[in-house]
């Protein structure tokens, strides 16, 4: 069983509301704010252990692939999943700005013919583009199904196939997948019992949140070379269908009144707000 | 510009109402570019949904029923929606930003061979080239796109446009064959339950009062003062993420980047402090209360009004006072 799971960096998501755009407005500059995994695509990371490893022996049933795609300095992301507990990573080097969702599909879509992985697990958006389209994409190139915005993933003990319950409108859908398949997942997924494999013994359950590097693993990922391709060597050309133009502020809210008492609050609410 | 295709969002036999902001979006655009709109809706069973579609201005509505399309596979429903784009030479493929929209259409986009903005919040007219805006950055950067393809597939945003009206002129009905499904791939996926979060409450995306609750409120029995808040007030209840990992609530009441976007014309956040990417969920509702115990909580920095003091005496005040207007 081979899994791979695309990484992207993104800057610092606590502190979203810090970003800044470039003096040419057509830029995001990125200040003093810090390059983090997008927090989805550290989700997906856990849930891939989660669905390897038998927590009873230590076992990996599996490889589990990780793929960054950007400037060098991505390498540093690739990495803190390697000390996670992933095996391998890979960096396809590109331009930020010359990828949008379909473009990095179709790397993701080469990459995982290349390496011949069985299963990819991906955020379901990244926190900075926030466009939600490339795993639907993805699976769309390769012609596989697709569970996403997981938020419970139930294995069979084989890894042939999984029930994914899927958090949409109105509530959760089941749906049974028959690997090879793309899962993007949601935030749900890495609560304690977000994904059980049928292997590790249930009584174990995981903390909740995506593990922390171990020193054992951060040791164990400083061996791994982390692997790079070219945007040539996989014969991709990048041509976004999508050009971003500029950037702009919204409108800023201001902060109104503290009120001192009910009271002056309910009248407020009646009287100048007129919502009551 | 060629003719749009607007996807209604059909739940339960109902038209939920971001069909109705996309048809406004929809209209907006073909006003502009001087073409039309069209609708199509796929389900088991359209007969309730077709009344409310014909109503909403559009060149014609298009029903495509089969056992089975409730289950909105993407799959099944990519294919399906191609053959309409390409039998009918449509320029634009518009639905509101529903999780089916969020699942479907990237796979349709690429079918297409077209270019897909998500979440549209506005749309400009440069000449005959359109430019869309769509918010980045749980909601603190705006980045206006253009799709270079001819064709183009969004989503938008139901909170940024308001709902169309439904007009006495009744749009012609066609109804459409269903091809087979595509075994190949339908083969390795299936369709195995709907779980309903039950809410006697009305939608939180709907809604035109939201009451939230957050950490502050402790417990899941502390969310009844939340309940009895929203109930009287019409309102629906929501939360905050750290309320839903907390495991107070279920997650269908999040709020925020990776919940639900609300615009309602009255917020309360009440024991939540207001993290980024709660505030991406809400910051475009009309007016905002807050009710914290901490005064620096970032939630004041964007509340119209706030109260500094402990929710679980301050809420029922409130609830008390409100019933005291109410009688007068």
């Amino acid at each position: 069983m081979k899994i791979l799971v695309p990484v992207k960096r993104v800057l610092d998501p606590d502190k979203a509301d810090l970003v800044r755009i470039g003096s040419d407005n057509t830029s995001i500059d990125q200040g003093n704010l810090e390059w983090k995994v997008n927090p989805f695509d550290e989700y997906a990371v856990e849930t891939a252990l989660r669905l390897l490893e038998n927590t009873a022996t230590g076992e990996m049933r599996g490889e589990l692939l990780v793929v960054g795609i950007g400037p060098e300095e991505a390498t540093q992301q690739i990495r803190w999943c390697l000390s996670m507990g992933a095996q391998r990573g890979i960096l396809v080097q590109a331009r930020d700005e010359g990828l949008d969702a379909t473009v990095v599909a179709m790397i993701l879509a080469k990459m995982v013919e290349e390496e011949a992985a069985d299963l990819v697990i991906m955020g379901k958006q990244t926190v900075d583009g926030e466009s939600n389209q490339t795993a639907q994409i993805l699976a769309e190139i390769l012609g596989w199904p697709q569970a996403t915005f997981a938020g419970r993933i139930v294995a069979s003990p084989d890894l042939a196939r999984a029930t994914v319950t899927r958090e949409v409108d109105g509530g959760n859908i089941n749906v049974t997948i028959t690997f090879p398949a793309v899962i993007s997942v949601d935030v749900r997924i890495v609560t304690p019992g977000g994904v059980q494999n049928n292997v590790s013994p249930p009584d174990k359950p995981y903390d909740e949140g995506p593990r922390y590097a171990t020193l054992g693993g951060i040791m164990k990922a400083k061996k791994i070379a982390v692997e790079t391709m070219t945007l040539e060597e996989l014969g991709i050309e990048p041509s976004p269908l999508v050009h971003t133009l500029s950037f702009s502020l919204p409108p800023q809210r201001k902060a109104g009144v503290i009120l001192e008492t009910v009271e002056e609050l309910v009248l407020k609410l009646k009287e100048e707000a007129k919502v009551l | 510009m060629d003719d749009i295709l607007v996807i209604a969002h059909i739940l339960d036999g109902r038209v939920k109402k971001g069909t109705h902001s996309a048809v406004t979006f929809a209209s907006s655009v073909a006003d502009h570019l001087n073409c039309t709109y069209s609708i199509l809706a796929l389900g088991d069973d359209l007969s309730t949904p077709r009344d409310i579609l014909v109503s909403l201005g559009a060149q014609k509505v298009i029903l495509g029923e089969a056992p089975g399309l409730d289950q909105a596979l993407a799959e099944r429903w990519a294919p399906i929606i191609e053959q309409v784009v390409k039998e009918g030479s449509y320029g634009m493929v518009v639905s509101p930003s529903s999780t089916t929209a969020k699942d479907v259409l990237p796979r349709l986009a690429h079918r297409l061979e077209a270019g897909m903005a998500s979440d549209v919040i506005d749309v400009t007219f440069q000449g005959d080239t359109l430019h869309y805006t769509r918010p980045m950055y749980a909601g603190n950067i705006n980045a206006t796109v253009e799709i270079v393809t001819d064709r183009h597939v969004v989503t938008v945003r139901q909170t940024e446009f308001p709902a169309f009206e439904p007009l006495e002129d009744k749009s012609p009905l066609e109804v459409i064959p269903i091809p087979p499904p595509p075994s190949e791939v339908l083969e390795r996926i299936t369709f195995e339950s709907f779980e309903r979060a039950v809410s006697e409450r009305p939608d939180l995306t709907e809604a035109k009062v939201v009451v939230s609750g957050g950490r502050g409120l402790k417990s899941s029995e502390g969310f009844r003062i939340i309940e009895e808040l929203a109930d009287l007030l019409g309102g629906a209840v929501g939360a905050s993420r750290a309320a839903v990992d907390s495991g107070f609530i279920n997650s269908d009441f999040q709020v925020g980047q990776t919940g639900k976007i609300v615009s309602p014309e009255l917020y309360i956040a009440v024991g939540i402090s207001g993290a980024v990417q709660h505030l991406a969920g809400m910051k475009s509702s009309k007016v905002i209360v807050a009710i914290n115990r901490d005064e620096d909580a970032p939630i004041f920095q964007v509340a119209d009004f706030g109260f500094v003091g402990d929710l679980f005496k301050a809420v029922p005040e409130m609830i008390s006072q409100i019933k005291n207007l109410e009688k007068e």
